[in-house]
């Protein structure tokens, strides 16, 4: 049997999670950039298009519901599905967390600008490089790619660590800087949690091409990609 | 109670055509494995070893090992024997039409010489309980025949005389083929209750049947038995990329 409706309805799940993955990606870029340059008009994007994001994941939720309840998928089809409602859950936090940022970034601009140091821009490259490169991994179906965004987790996670340290000093020392410290930490705690979710994705893609369960720290039996795609 | 099934080296032919290659596979007792592949792949042809029916067919032959038990399948038993201990159930219900339900069911009992009424209708209840169909033929076991029930109950009819011979052992063929959803269901949990008693072995076309009710799958490919396993490995990450390209409809 060919299964061409099936194959289409997986092609379109994919198209439509990677277009939801953009979306997630411009946010957290955009809520950024809203942070370094103090733009009002770029944290109101993110908060617009938010709604975006959530539409997506429903209509993500509802395809892969639709594929499970009529074509029975099994072995790399049926982990395909689940590594997608998966991913769709965390991109949708993604978004979430993008918000937060422009959240924070709106709070930071109507206080008086000061010299923070913490190096947010530098995270939260970081960070949206490692959202994009669990979506290159998911796109080509390769565990070696999702293996390396795993690697990049300890990275942002010292990031924010150093981050809450030279935060927390600042606080101490000039108080009058508390509330527009508060708000970089907090967006450092945004960024590290966007990485999070970048990792729980590249998880979910070694499950779908290798059948191994990595979440919680346990190690891939193999890392070696295979040929076949859903 | 069920035994297990050894098989080692095991051949088929039809003439000059090999249908079976090399088959090994040891079936755990009281356990429901199921045989999947395409049509032609020798899985229905392996079931029919395992109670010597292959044999049947003229020209038809089978080499090499099975152990039902401690029963040596082909050395020294009679078929006759074999088939007391090992029942079939087959695609399309075949309850012997013109006799009663209760007849159809005392069918095996009768031919094995039992003639005390007592003793049968004990039995005939005690199967029909166990296949699921006693509450609704209940009041009418002399008065239906096998032939006026419907597909899904006759199907039941002829699980309950498969265990009326108190077999160890249950094969059947695509048993739910001819079923609508519902008899399915009936047929399947029943095959699932079944199993603390019996060891089942299920040829099925249908994947979600083998995975819903087997906790053992093997998949036959062109006469091999590719792969052998527990079933959630077989339908989440198999081995074998043609069993995985078979269970995800990629080809058959």
């Amino acid at each position: 049997m060919m299964r061409t409706r099936f194959q289409q309805q997986m092609e379109d799940l994919r198209e439509r999670l990677l277009r939801m993955g953009g979306l997630a990606e411009l946010a957290v870029d955009r809520a950024c950039q809203a942070y370094t340059e103090r733009d009002l008009t770029r944290c109101q994007l993110v908060l617009e298009n938010e709604s975006l994001i959530n539409a997506a994941e429903r209509e993500i939720d509802e395809m892969a519901f639709d594929v499970l309840a009529t074509q029975q998928p099994a072995a790399v089809d049926l982990r395909f599905i689940l590594a997608v409602t998966k991913i769709n859950a965390d991109l949708e936090r993604v978004g979430d967390q993008a918000v937060n940022i422009a959240e924070r970034v709106m709070d930071m601009i109507e206080l008086p600008a000061v010299e923070l140091p913490v190096d947010i821009p530098r995270m939260a490259a970081a960070a949206s490089a490692m959202v994009r490169r669990s979506l290159e991994s998911f796109v080509e179906g390769k565990a070696d790619l999702a293996q390396a965004v795993l690697e990049m987790d300890h990275v942002v996670d010292r990031m924010r660590d150093e981050a809450f340290i030279v935060l927390a000093r600042k606080m101490n020392e000039e108080p009058q800087v508390t509330q527009q410290a508060l708000d970089a930490l907090l967006v450092a705690r945004n960024l590290e949690r966007v990485a999070d979710h970048a990792t729980n994705i590249a998880e979910d893609v070694i499950f779908w091409v290798l059948g191994a369960d990595v979440r919680h720290h346990a190690q891939a039996a193999s890392v070696a990609p295979r040929p076949e795609r859903a | 109670m069920g035994v297990g099934i050894t098989v080692e080296h095991l051949n088929a032919f039809y003439a000059k055509t090999q249908a079976l290659f090399d088959v090994n596979i040891v079936i755990q007792a009281n356990h429901a494995t199921a045989l999947i592949g395409p049509s032609g792949c020798g899985k229905s042809t392996f079931i029919r070893c395992l109670n010597r029916m292959h044999e049947t067919i003229p020209e038809a032959r089978v080499e090499g090992i099975v152990r039902i038990g401690d029963l040596s399948v082909y050395n020294g038993t009679s078929a006759t024997q074999l088939r007391r201990r090992v029942g079939m159930v087959f695609q399309k219900p075949n309850p012997f039409p013109t006799m009663s339900i209760y007849d159809n069911v005392a069918a095996g009992l009768k031919l094995n010489g039992v003639g005390n009424r007592k003793q049968l209708d004990e039995v005939v209840e005690k199967s029909l309980h166990a296949a699921a169909l006693w509450d609704e033929v209940k009041d009418n076991l002399h008065k239906k025949s096998g032939a006026s029930l419907s597909g899904g109950q006759q199907q039941r009819l002829c699980i309950a005389r498969a265990l009326a011979v108190q077999p160890e052992v249950l094969l059947m063929d695509e048993p739910c083929s001819a079923l609508d959803p519902i008899s399915t269901g009936k047929i399947e949990e029943l095959i699932f209750q079944l199993k603390e008693q019996y060891t089942i072995v299920i040829v099925t076309h249908n994947m979600q049947q083998a995975a819903r009710v087997a906790e053992f799958t093997g998949f036959f490919l062109l006469g091999k038995m590719i792969e052998f396993d527990k079933t959630e490995k077989i339908f989440t990450k198999p081995s074998d990329k043609r069993t995985e390209d078979y269970v995800t409809g990629r080809f058959g």
